[in-house]
């Protein structure tokens, strides 16, 4: 978090408090050359840290940028700028072989459970491979793979299927199992229970809480859907239009959120309670927060000055700077 | 060789050393290892030879080749005659009993010639298969893996491909002679640079599967991504172009020959001996005949497996019935859903009745629904998926997809009775009275036509008023769903629009035709939170304003409290509980509903969230699964023997709604709770085991029903 700059001046010696994923001022832009530079970045100086055995998640619209500081971290994406530095080395920039030796310690589980699992192979091809490329021999890596599967509550006989043999939430499982399955430090979880139904949802975010109880592990957790978030997390950070909004421990930022957007966004989250959900409704009515299709980017400006109720000129033309309020860090010049 | 058969072992083969080497590579030698689990099963399971032999073309074109290379392969040994013997009493002779195919200008026997030249025919055009479909299909691996080399090599395939193939063949038979297989070889590289071409697009559609990220994040190199995850994919083209490759290298052989650069004189091509044949076409037609023939039929054989090879499974199912079939299915429910007097229902009224559906083959997907929307009010069907909710909303409009048909009961509709309605009826109900929202807005929009060109087209169509008028019409209703720009919005094409723009835009489309009802497909799933409120808001508004009701599909049970004046939660293809909203979110009285209600972490604030959330043990049934008693009973925490019978919907006690639990009542009184398992996982799952239960894995056909599900969504 950006919160803990002073942190992240010790470049060299890791401290026994040092977090174990620290993203500093974090830049992607899409395409090459001229065109990428004028078009805005999808993610525009973003700053935070993980600690060891901390659940931080990453909330956000759809091309908030939240996927792509998740592909960033595990290497698909290329940083136009900022560092990303895991278990303090520099990996922003890391080589192929490099990755591979942090690919251990930093797996991800992707969103659809319906592509993200070759259906060409079967499970258990799948599963062994990250250990096959680290040198465990085929007959040792089939073993893992058959007690992962179990771990995470499938019978051992599926190490010979193939994913189309499996539900939705059942490939989920699996896809968890394949990124825990050469006992990582830190998961990526971009929108891994999005695509689940409620039942399924909540068996899979049980067993990432199992998981990570279990095996100390980190998780950055990216959804948008900031009630499941807050089920997970520590910590949270909210994104808009690549930019870090707020950012805080969960509760303080679900209960009592700062930054309009954040408000806009915890009081759109619709509670299965009507007489609740009527006034969160009429709350967020009075808000006043107008719609996406209104806004344009804002070069210069708080990239949420165009939907905020309360933007006035300072918003449209100074990018407001993250700072201390309560317990969280907010992006805004009136909270 | 076979060509049909060939190709794969020799691709099977390079893939197999391949992946030795990349694996070697990555990960140190370990000699005797063997990548077993990548490539088993490749290309025997993907290019099942069931497809092969359930084209009757196929199995010709198979026999045929077969037929021929044997033939010539065994030739020294049967034949009667050498290619070179002279036999001048029989010159260009016809069939005889001494020369079964007759025999050209030299006395020679055709048959003996035609044998003679097949194999090496055969066997020339195979290295242009392997080399044109070989080096495409290396060169598109190599450009999907990286941005900058794909614009080298397109760049220079763009080249090759501005070549004058035909010059440079002969330039090459100029510089190195009539060597056939090297000319065959150049063939083969000409072409490559098309095959390239074709296999490119799927190569990169490939490398952006999730599970390349998800081998990325694993360190796998790129030779390894290709070789492991983009090459299988890639086989079905592979040897559906290996196909149509090798008539084409035949014919191109055939051609040379033709023109005089086939193999040195006496030796026998097919091209050859047209080319002889066609000296004598006037004296001596029936020469051209047997060659003719047979070159012409090889080619057949050739495209006909290309063409079995290459036809998806599924191309004959058509995403929506012909008309033929709805007619028919029509007459069949019509018969189906019992003759009951349909009750006149109030204007505005949706009543359904014990409504059932199920597939044509007597599997059911619904069974015996019933609830009623009233005028201005908004009902949420609500369930997981599997549970029948889209079935159901898409019987309403008479869109159930095919091979899926109205098996009992009524759906009553301003006294009229839809269930099993004829096509021409439900046409005039569709849209005008009866509309559709669906999850995916950019799927009811096209993108080939402006938003104000659809949206002027289909008032005109639904209202029968002229242009002017209707795009005065298509301005209001787009300010109707609140786009502020209405007139810039009728301008763009849909993939201009965000997202939420398009799903008001398809509300504006619903609404065209002044419906009194909408069905709304989980119409706000795939949008953001704070787009879905929007949308609901303005669905709201347009219920209150103009007496609009809707059937809102939805596994979202805060859009349930959100929007929906009654609520029906349904299981398994019943109605498991139903009444008003807040009696049934407040008070559920079905397990099923108090389990979802507890699994969902919206219900939950982050100061009192849970350590761990309810979960429902298991999967929704598969219909044919679906046992005689509750269907829930395997899940529920609270099943008991009374379970086992059958269970009626029966009265709940609160206002007019319904329960299906032969416990609710004792559950009620008891307020009991859908408890959390607090045991951690790995201590329940023997348990729990049940829950992915062995040969319970959802088999072939189940999955096609799903995605019979998903596509009509």
């Amino acid at each position: 978090m950006s919160v803990e700059t002073a942190a992240r001046q010790d470049e060299t010696v890791p401290a026994p408090g040092q977090p174990l994923l620290d993203v500093a001022d974090l830049v992607v832009r899409y395409g090459r050359g001229r065109k990428a530079a004028a078009a805005p970045a999808a993610v525009d100086g973003v700053s935070f840290s993980i600690r060891p055995g901390e659940t931080v998640g990453l909330v956000g619209e759809s091309g908030s940028g939240k996927s792509t500081i998740g592909k960033a971290i595990l290497g698909l994406e290329k940083c136009s700028g900022g560092s990303i530095r895991y278990n303090g080395t520099d990996v922003t920039h890391a080589s192929a072989a490099r990755r591979r030796e942090l690919g251990g310690e930093l797996r991800a589980v992707f969103q659809d459970p319906n592509s993200s699992l070759n259906p060409r192979q079967t499970i258990g091809a799948s599963l062994a491979e990250p250990l096959r490329i680290r040198g465990v021999a085929a007959g040792e890596a089939r073993q893992r793979a058959e007690d992962m599967l179990v771990r995470v509550g499938l019978p051992r006989e599926a190490v010979d299927r193939y994913p189309g043999q499996f539900s939705g939430g059942q490939r989920q499982r699996i896809a968890v199992a394949r990124a825990l399955i050469c006992e990582p430090r830190l998961v990526v979880c971009d929108e891994a229970v999005s695509a689940l139904d409620l039942s399924t949802q909540a068996q899979v975010l049980n067993l990432l809480a199992d998981l990570r109880d279990e095996r100390g592990l980190s998780y950055l957790f990216i959804a948008h859907d900031i009630s499941v978030v807050q089920f997970l997390a520590q910590r949270v950070v909210v994104l808009y239009r690549g930019q870090v909004m707020e950012s805080g421990p969960a509760a303080a930022v679900t209960e009592s959120p700062h930054h309009p957007f954040t408000q806009a966004l915890v009081a759109a989250s619709p509670v299965p309670r009507p007489a609740e959900q009527a006034e969160r409704r009429q709350k967020r009515e009075a808000l006043g927060v107008r719609t996406a299709a209104a806004a344009a980017a804002a070069p210069g400006g708080c990239p949420f000055s165009q939907r905020c109720p309360l933007a006035t000129d300072l918003c449209r033309t100074e990018r407001p700077v993250l700072r201390t309020v309560g317990a969280s860090a907010v992006a805004c010049h009136y909270a | 060789m076979i060509p049909s058969v060939a190709p794969a072992p020799v691709a099977a083969d390079a893939e197999d050393t391949a992946t030795n080497a990349v694996t070697d590579t990555t990960a140190g030698a370990r000699p005797g290892r063997r990548p077993r689990t990548a490539f088993a099963g490749l290309f025997s399971r993907r290019l099942s030879a069931r497809r092969l032999v359930a084209s009757p073309g196929a199995v010709a074109g198979i026999t045929w080749l077969v037929a021929l290379v044997v033939a010539s392969l065994t030739a020294p040994w049967w034949l009667p005659y050498k290619t070179e013997d002279q036999d001048f009493t029989a010159v260009l002779s016809g069939p005889t009993a001494a020369h079964w195919l007759g025999t050209d200008e030299l006395g020679r026997d055709l048959l003996s010639r035609i044998c003679a030249a097949a194999a090496g025919t055969l066997g020339t055009s195979l290295i242009t298969v392997i080399v044109g479909v070989g080096l495409g299909t290396i060169l598109a691996m190599v450009a999907a893996a990286g941005v900058r080399t794909e614009g080298v090599i397109s760049r220079a395939t763009e080249i090759m491909m501005s070549l004058p193939g035909t010059v440079i063949i002969l330039a090459v038979i100029g510089a190195v002679g009539t060597n056939i297989p090297v000319i065959m070889a150049i063939l083969g590289v000409l072409i490559s640079a098309g095959i390239y071409r074709v296999m490119l697009g799927q190569a990169t559609a490939l490398q952006s599967q999730l599970y390349v990220d998800a081998a990325k994040v694993d360190g796998v190199s790129a030779l390894g991504i290709s070789m492991r995850h983009v090459l299988p994919g890639l086989s079905n083209t592979i040897v559906v172009q290996s196909a149509l490759i090798f008539a084409v290298g035949m014919l191109i052989q055939a051609g040379l020959a033709f023109i005089g650069f086939g193999p040195p004189i006496p030796q026998p091509s097919w091209g050859g001996m047209i080319q002889g044949a066609s000296q004598h076409v006037y004296d001596a037609p029936w020469l051209m005949v047997p060659t003719g023939a047979v070159l012409a039929l090889t080619v057949l054989a050739a495209n006909a497996i290309g063409n079995a090879l290459g036809k998806s499974p599924n191309a004959s199912a058509s995403h929506l019935p012909s008309a033929a079939e709805r007619r028919r299915r029509a007459a069949a429910s019509a018969v189906a859903s019992p003759e009951a007097p349909a009750v006149p229902s109030p204007s505005g009224r949706l009543s359904v009745r014990g409504l059932s559906v199920g597939v044509d083959g007597g599997t059911p997907l619904v069974t015996d629904v019933s609830f009623d929307v009233g005028q201005g009010t908004v009902l949420g069907l609500v369930g997981e998926s599997g549970c029948g909710k889209t079935m159901t909303a898409l019987s309403l409009l008479g869109l159930l997809p095919s091979g899926v048909a109205v098996t009992g009961g009524q759906i009553l509709w301003d006294g009229r009775n839809l269930a099993g309605a004829p096509e021409g009826v439900m046409e005039g109900v569709r849209g005008r009275d009866i509309a559709l929202i669906s999850q995916e807005p950019m799927r009811a929009l096209d993108p080939m036509f402006t938003v104000g060109y659809q949206l002027v087209s289909t008032v005109r169509r639904l209202r029968g008023i002229g242009k002017a008028e209707a795009r005065a019409e298509a301005l209001g209703l787009l300010e109707k769903v609140g786009i502020v720009d209405a007139a810039r919005i009728l301008r763009t094409y849909p993939h201009q629009i965000s997202g939420g723009m398009a799903q008001r835009v398809a509300i504006a489309l619903a609404l065209s035709g002044r419906p009194r009802l909408l069905v709304a497909d989980e119409p706000t799933t795939a949008l953001d939170v704070t787009v879905q409120a929007e949308i609901l808001s303005l669905l709201r508004t347009l219920v209150k304003d103009t007496g609009l009701s809707v059937v809102m599909v939805t596994h979202d049970l805060g859009v349930v409290a959100d929007i929906c004046d009654t609520v029906a939660v349904m299981y398994a293809g019943q109605v498991v509980e139903s009444g008003r909203t807040a009696n049934i979110l407040d008070n559920p009285r079905h397990p099923y509903t108090l389990a979802l209600l507890a699994a969902d972490p919206h219900a939950n604030t982050a100061a009192d969230m849970p350590e761990r959330l309810a979960t429902i043990n298991g999967q929704v049934p598969q219909p044919k699964d679906w046992p005689g008693g509750c269907r829930f009973m395997a899940r529920c925490q609270f099943a008991g023997s009374a379970c086992v019978a059958p269970v009626p919907l029966v009265p709940s006690g609160s206002d007019d709604g319904v329960v299906r639990c032969v416990k609710a009542d004792e559950l009620a009184v008891e307020g009991l709770e859908w408890v959390a398992t607090d045991v951690p996982g790995h201590r329940v799952l023997d348990v729990r085991s049940g829950d992915i239960p062995s040969g319970d894995i959802p088999s072939g056909d189940m999955r096609s029903r799903d995605n019979v599900e998903r596509d009509k969504a």
